[in-house]
């Protein structure tokens, strides 16, 4: 007999991490997700992973990578948490070393480690460019593993719907839709784990992949899940736009000396070196992203006049580059249709990832009991920035604090058993699924979608104005109505990928404006979050956590403290080495 | 005249139905790829002929390539439809399902069988537990890079669509899962449970039914090192034999 059963949502690191302690511990395990493991967004993840292995004898510390964390997310991140992401990192890169991960060698034959941005030290583990994919092969494997000895069930090509609670608010198992055969049933849990990643679909284009539909958090959102920091999306300053979607040019070229530049009066101009001697190309994504926007809009200065920069490897030696970047290069080549190692790249910033999320607390627990989240779905580690290579860290490591968690929760309490729940919530879903199929009106969803897009990429990420967030907001409301207007056509009950498509349509719309909302409402500029009105980060009225709660109205905003027992908020600029702010 | 890109696609609503062609003409744009072409499609599911139709079922994730979702046969070859670039492909672009694996629906097609093969094959690192208890084993650079290699092997299909050996009437496990056994035998931890491997791999569908055709070599997005791979494993799985069949005297 199993010690309980817990369902997991997600195939991606966070997801799996969850499972394999989870099954360690003997709890029985069934994981969901849009299809096999291997096909997850964590296999898009590039540079690599942030722990002070101190594999260079820089004397890199556990400490130091807090600071910067902190420090780099301007102290809006809760820093129990992350210290304690901070701590565990060198010993979860020597797990998924004994698990058969490949992380490039030294050669002692020692894992290697390179520079991210933000960050003075080597601190950075990497397995080629393809380090996401490496790691999430090797949870994938581990699960394999597992299910070789029938300990855990997956439910792959189903989508999660809603989670069930039982007459006393706890969770209680979930529902979820086959995608091929449509088919919508309940599964019963002592507890769920959503590891559903991130929103980037909401923002059209994107460095994610298209499955970050960001639904199943938007679903926990409007089922009471608060819904914390939404505002903060993160723009990476380095992606080749595309036509189907941004891809990204990792922070790692830089980290192996790419450097960013344009024309000015005829000669290379080296924006981020000249204007940032301490980081140069390596300042944080948020401060880089900026650069670009003024050299390009601003100073209108981009090549070709364009909105566009150059990423320049072509001063490097090829062979050192294809052992440390071959993935990534391989990428620009073949979709950019030029040699990287030869000419500089031309690239722009794009929407990447969020720092808010569904709230958790520290057992990374959401406030309906016993539904959990980890992963870039939940918004525990990054604060107002995430600094590179600390995405995929703070995916493992709150997939381990939610095994934990979890064990430890289904130890002490169960949800009842008696309750119609589930049965009363397939009948719900199934009436909305019909609703859908019905719908017949004159709106598209894909145009409808893609308004969504242009206007959240316009108006919501780099510089942020008020009365264009308003606007927004506004926008987000006609979308909201022109939704009940769509006309579907697709009514097949076989592999329906449109109905699905505009289920999720619902949420990212509903998401959306808890991102603009709580954007329009922070009257300061921190991290990601910059207003021009606004340019001071302001800790008296500000150095709080955003919490959107649902309302069928729009999101009701409210405020939470932030943990700030370690290190205190300090200014955070990138033009001098970190100790001379420490010392202001 | 705005410039167009024409598409013949292989068309089946449901497993059991028979499959047929449509055709679709959707505007063109700069450095475009077969996704979005498919884009163009759902957003405006009109065939060529005017006719409204659903809009084509795909697979498809990271549209980098690197997460295997997205294979289909591409004018006559295996490949994933997110690094089809339109300018390089003659038109009309011809998209079917890959063949070997059942369809689903157009052109999605399931490959479960793929993963139950890396089962089959044990193609994991035994590791005690899942608790910290310091660095594995050191590992020349060397031999990560060629561990490195294997282990880009995204589970796409094309290798296996490819190899003449791998079919429903045949139980050929596939290129792609020697390539991974390979993985698993070369790290140090791997070594000391590599018998396991080899026995999944001395047996039914197993390396002996490969018929050393090269296909596999040529159609593998990620240029995995398969001919070392199979090469050495062949030779390992000889060694295995012998050595199971002196044991058993
Ligand atoms: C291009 C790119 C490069 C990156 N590079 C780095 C890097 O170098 N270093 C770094 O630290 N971070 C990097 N990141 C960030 C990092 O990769 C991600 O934040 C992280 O991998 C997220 O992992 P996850 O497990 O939370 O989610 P994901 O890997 O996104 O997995 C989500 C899972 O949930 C499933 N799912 C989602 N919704 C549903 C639903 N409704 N029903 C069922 N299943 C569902 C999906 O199928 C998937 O299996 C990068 C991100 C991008 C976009």
């Amino acid at each position: 007999m199993a010690n309980g059963k817990v369902i997991v949502i997600g195939g991606g690191l966070a997801g799996l991490m969850t499972t394999v302690k989870a099954l360690e511990a003997g709890l029985e395990v069934e994981l969901f997700a849009y299809g096999p493991s291997k096909r997850s967004h964590s296999a898009c993840a590039q540079g690599g992973l942030n722990a002070a292995v101190n594999t260079m004898g820089e004397g890199d510390t556990t400490w130091e990578h807090f600071d910067d964390s902190i420090y780099g997310g301007d102290f809006l991140a809760n820093q129990t948490p992350v210290k304690g992401m901070c701590d565990t990192a060198p010993d979860i890169v020597y797990l998924f070393d004994r698990m058969g991960t490949m992380f490039n060698r030294s050669g002692e034959g020692r894992i290697q480690v390179r520079r991210l941005g933000g960050v003075q030290y080597h601190r950075t583990v990497f397995s080629g460019a393809t380090t996401g994919q490496q790691l999430l092969y090797t949870l994938d494997e581990q699960v394999r593993r597992f299910e070789d000895e029938g300990m855990v069930t997956r439910y792959e090509g189903w989508e999660f719907l809603s989670a069930v609670q039982d007459d006393n608010g706890v969770c209680m198992g979930i529902t979820a839709q086959e995608l091929t055969s449509m088919e919508i049933r309940a599964f019963k849990a002592d507890a769920v784990v959503m590891a559903t990643g991130g929103p980037g679909m909401m923002f059209g284009e994107t460095t994610n992949s298209t499955l970050n539909t960001g639904y199943a958090a938007a679903q926990a959102y409007m089922q009471g899940v608060k819904y914390a920091n939404g505002e903060f999306i993160q723009i990476h300053p380095t992606a080749i736009p595309g036509a189907d979607k941004n891809r990204l040019m990792s922070e790692s070229a830089r980290g192996e000396g790419g450097r960013v530049w344009t024309y000015k009066d005829g000669k290379p101009w080296y924006f981020l070196e000249e204007w940032y001697p301490a980081y140069g190309n390596l300042v944080p994504r948020d401060v880089a992203s900026r650069a670009i926007f003024k050299v390009c809009v601003d100073l209108g200065l981009g090549v070709d006049g364009k909105n566009m920069v150059y990423l320049d490897l072509s001063h490097k030696d090829p062979k050192e580059l294809d052992d440390k970047l071959g993935g990534i290069l391989e990428i620009y080549e073949k979709f950019g249709g030029q040699d990287p190692r030869k000419v500089p790249m031309k690239i722009f910033p794009a929407m990447h990832y969020s720092m808010g999320g569904l709230w958790v607390d520290f057992d990374q627990m959401t406030n309906i009991p016993g539904l959990f989240a980890a992963g870039e779905c939940d918004y525990q580690f990054h604060g107002a920035n995430r600094l590179g290579g600390n995405g995929m860290l703070s995916a493992i490591y709150g997939g381990l604090s939610a095994g934990k968690g979890v064990v430890g929760y289904v130890k002490n309490q169960r949800p009842s058993d008696k309750s119609a729940a589930l049965e009363q919530e397939v009948l719900k879903q199934k009436e909305d699924f019909k609703a859908i199929l019905q719908m017949d009106g004159s709106e598209n969803p894909y145009a409808i979608q893609n308004e969504l897009g242009d206007w959240m990429t316009k108006n919501v990420t780099v510089v942020r104005y008020n009365d264009r967030l308003k606007k927004t907001d506004e926008k987000l409301q006609e979308l909201t109505e022109r939704f009940e207007k769509i006309k579907i056509n697709n009514h097949n009950l076989w592999c329906n990928q449109n109905a699905v498509f505009i289920r999720q349509l619902w949420g990212r719309l509903q998401l959306a404006r808890v991102v603009t909302l709580g954007a329009l409402a922070r009257d300061e500029s921190r991290g990601a979050h910059y207003k021009p009105e606004f340019i001071e980060r302001d800790d008296e009225n500000w150095l709080k956590t955003t919490i959107a709660d649902y309302s069928p109205n729009g999101p009701k905003l409210s405020y939470e403290e932030v943990d700030i027992q370690y290190i205190k908020p300090r200014v955070r600029k990138y033009d001098v080495d970190k100790e001379e702010t420490m010392h202001a | 005249m705005p410039k167009t890109v024409q598409l013949k696609i292989k068309r089946q609503e449901v497993p059991e139905s028979q499959p047929y062609w449509e055709e679709f003409e959707v505007p063109y744009q700069k450095n475009m790829n077969v996704i979005s072409a498919l884009m163009e499609i759902q957003l405006k599911p009109v065939n060529v002929k005017g006719q409204a139709t659903t809009p084509v079922v795909w697979d498809c994730s990271c549209l980098e390539e690197v997460c295997g979702a997205c294979s289909m046969i591409i004018n006559n070859k295996a490949r994933q439809a997110c690094s089809a670039l339109v300018d390089d492909l003659e038109q009309p672009i011809t998209l079917e399902p890959l063949t070997k694996f059942p369809v689903a629906c157009d052109l999605m097609v399931d490959r479960q069988i793929i993963f139950d093969y890396l089962k089959r094959a044990k193609a994991w690192i035994d590791v005690d537990g899942y608790f910290f208890s310091g660095p594995g084993p050191k590992v020349s650079e060397t031999t990560r890079r060629f561990a490195y290699d294997l282990s880009r092997c995204m589970s796409c299909g094309c290798c296996m669509e490819a190899c003449p050996n791998f079919n429903e009437k045949s139980a050929f496990m596939g290129p792609a899962i020697i390539g991974q056994v390979r993985l698993f035998t070369l790290h140090p931890t791997g070594q000391t449970s590599k018998d396991q491997r080899l026995e999944a791999l001395g047996g039914k569908g197993g390396i002996g039914d490969c018929g050393n055709s090269q296909n596999c070599i040529e159609i593998c997005p990620k240029g995995l090192p398969l001919r070392r791979a199979i090469g050495e494993m062949n030779r390992e799985v000889f060694g295995y034999k012998v050595k199971k069949w002196l044991k058993a005297d």
